[in-house]
């Protein structure tokens, strides 16, 4: 059996989710992978120094048809037939890609697994994670994301793959690709943050909300909210963590304020360790909390960074 | 301008989802029922848009069982003209909704398809694109801005680290992000009139649409249970523990 990924990649670097699928894809048989964009021979590149992989296929494109799900995804379709199974790290990308590659294979996909049980069966989470399903697929071939913090991502030197040119099909048409914009913030993204620091009702307005960000800068944490956060207007919702926002988990959760509502906690629990400053010891976030403190957090919040200061 | 909105009845997400028993799946008699938060936001936008001229009809679709209707009502009243249901008590994948709704729009022809990004249920996170590529037409998945002019539809979609801004021919697929809008309670004169807005009831047979699963369920379980840690009472050792204990800083 050989497995085909769909890399993500930034600048011609493979991202790690990605590496963490190309580990999944190692159980399943030997791997071929495929990267697309701009900068796709840098890629192709790293991608071909990762132990494991055969042969990197590569698109080099500059006209941003890559961007676009439309031909990615007929070009997987067209390559599908030399794979067993279609794997990507579930990304932005290949959430909107793999997908329509399932359609036009007439494949129902499998998103954002976390285990594998054999080439036909696997599990992911339901529910935001309130439960794990373990499917089994009738389809010929699989077409699956992975997620990364399941699986332990491969090293990205020692390997020396085979790198092949493969082209972009127009694909059906009727999109154009207009721009991209990244956002400047220095802050890592939440999605993919090491450390999260959230705030909740207990913030108590938008102006409150900001005394997290020197802990988050200290920390090089991302900065999340809760729902209730966003419904009273402190932040805007794409800070919402929660099963209605986005999924993390990060080494290190801190929530500040946050009482701990089960669309919250779907969000956040499985972060590695959890801190939970509230006044109220009740507060249902202390049940999943590892550390939690009892108090006014804007006591506390002061007092955490001078004592991080402190030690260095 | 026609736009078709599918809708998913799903438990609501303020409500703890049980595991059954037997493992056979997750328990929903019984339990609270809502519309799905991102398919609210997807009707709100066919709404936004109606109210803008833009769109002059929208039309409601949900698929699964009879009290789905109840889920199409609620989009009638946040201002659906009218709804289609398409019973079946088969278990609904993102594939076989795709093929329900590729039929239905070779049917009803909207100019616009605008669907929830995921289900809050199975979190699939794929009809729409699904739908797309059946279609062979262009799709905008979790858009956070939606524009209409002159044959096109021009929009901002959700990707890691920023955004994206495709533009797209007509008829398009676009899915709803949590950004694009925040949608609007049903007034009660608006529920009282959506009981006498049309709903036309069908089956997949109708459509021609087999809806045998491709995935079965093996089992469905709790997850690990994350276990309450300590109280502590000062960030001092809040801080040590971090350094020391969970070595997380």
């Amino acid at each position: 059996m050989t497995v085909l990924v769909y890399l993500d990649h930034e600048g011609g670097a493979i991202r790690q989710a990605s590496r963490s699928a190309i580990a999944a894809a190692s159980q399943l048989g030997d791997v071929d992978v495929l990267v697309t964009g701009p900068d796709a021979a840098d890629a192709a590149k790293s991608a071909a120094a990762i132990p494991g992989v055969k042969k990197v296929l590569q698109v080099t494109d500059t006209t941003g048809s890559s961007e676009l799900a439309e031909p990615v995804a007929a070009l997987l379709a067209d390559l599908a037939s030399g794979y067993s199974h279609i794997l990507a790290a579930s990304s932005a990308t290949a959430k909107n890609v793999l997908p329509r590659t399932a359609a036009l294979l007439d494949v129902q996909p499998i998103p954002d697994i976390v285990a594998i049980n054999d080439a036909d069966t696997f599990v992911r989470p339901i529910y935001a994670g309130s439960a794990l399903a373990t499917v089994k697929s009738a389809d010929a071939k699989k077409i699956i994301t992975v997620r990364a913090s399941s699986f332990d991502p491969v090293a990205s030197e020692g390997g020396n793959a085979v790198i092949e040119d493969v082209a972009l099909p127009a694909g059906p048409g009727g999109s154009t690709f207009v721009a991209t914009e990244l956002s400047k913030s220095e802050r890592p993204e939440l999605e993919s943050a090491r450390v999260v620091v959230s705030g909740g009702n207990g913030m108590l307005n938008e102006e409150n909300f900001k005394l997290l960000e020197p802990l988050a800068d200290r920390l090089g944490a991302a900065i999340g909210a809760s729902r209730a956060a966003v419904d009273k207007g402190f932040v805007s919702n794409e800070y919402q963590v929660g099963q209605t926002g986005k999924i993390v988990a990060p080494e290190l959760y801190i929530a500040m304020g946050i009482s701990g509502q089960i669309q919250h906690l779907a969000g956040m629990k499985d972060s590695k360790v959890i801190v939970a400053v509230n006044k109220d010891p009740e507060a249902p976030i202390f049940q999943v909390a590892d550390y939690g403190i009892v108090g006014d957090l804007f006591t506390i919040l002061p007092q955490l960074e001078a004592e991080l200061d402190k030690a260095g | 301008m026609k736009v078709l909105v599918p809708v998913k009845r799903v438990i609501d997400y303020n409500i703890k989802p049980r595991v059954k028993a037997d493992g056979s799946g997750v328990e929903t008699a019984g339990v609270k029922m809502s519309m799905n938060p991102f398919d609210e936001i997807a009707v709100e936008e066919a709404v936004r848009l109606k109210e803008k001229g833009v769109v002059s009809e929208i039309v409601a679709v949900s698929i699964g069982e009879p009290k789905a209707q109840d889920t199409l009502r609620t989009a009638m009243a946040m201002g659906a003209d009218r709804s289609i249901l398409v019973e079946t008590d088969v278990v609904t994948e993102p594939l076989s909704v795709a093929k329900v709704l590729k039929a239905l729009v070779e049917k009803e022809k909207p100019d616009l398809i605008i669907l929830g990004k995921q289900a809050i249920d199975d979190d699939m996170n794929a009809t729409g694109q699904m739908l797309a590529g059946l279609l062979g037409r262009p799709q905008a998945t979790f858009a956070s801005r939606v524009e209409v002019a002159d044959g096109a539809v021009t929009v901002t979609r959700e990707i890691d680290g920023g955004s994206q801004t495709v533009k797209l021919a007509l008829p398009a697929i676009i899915t709803a992000d949590l950004r694009l809008n925040e949608p609007r309670y049903a007034s009660l004169p608006n529920i009282m009139k959506a009981r006498k807005k049309p709903m036309e009831k069908i089956t997949p047979a109708d459509l021609g649409v087999d809806m045998t699963p491709r995935l079965s369920v093996v089992s469905v379980a709790e997850p690990p249970e994350r276990k309450a840690g300590i109280k502590l009472d000062s960030a001092a050792e809040l801080v040590s523990r971090l350094r020391n204990e969970a070595k997380v800083i």
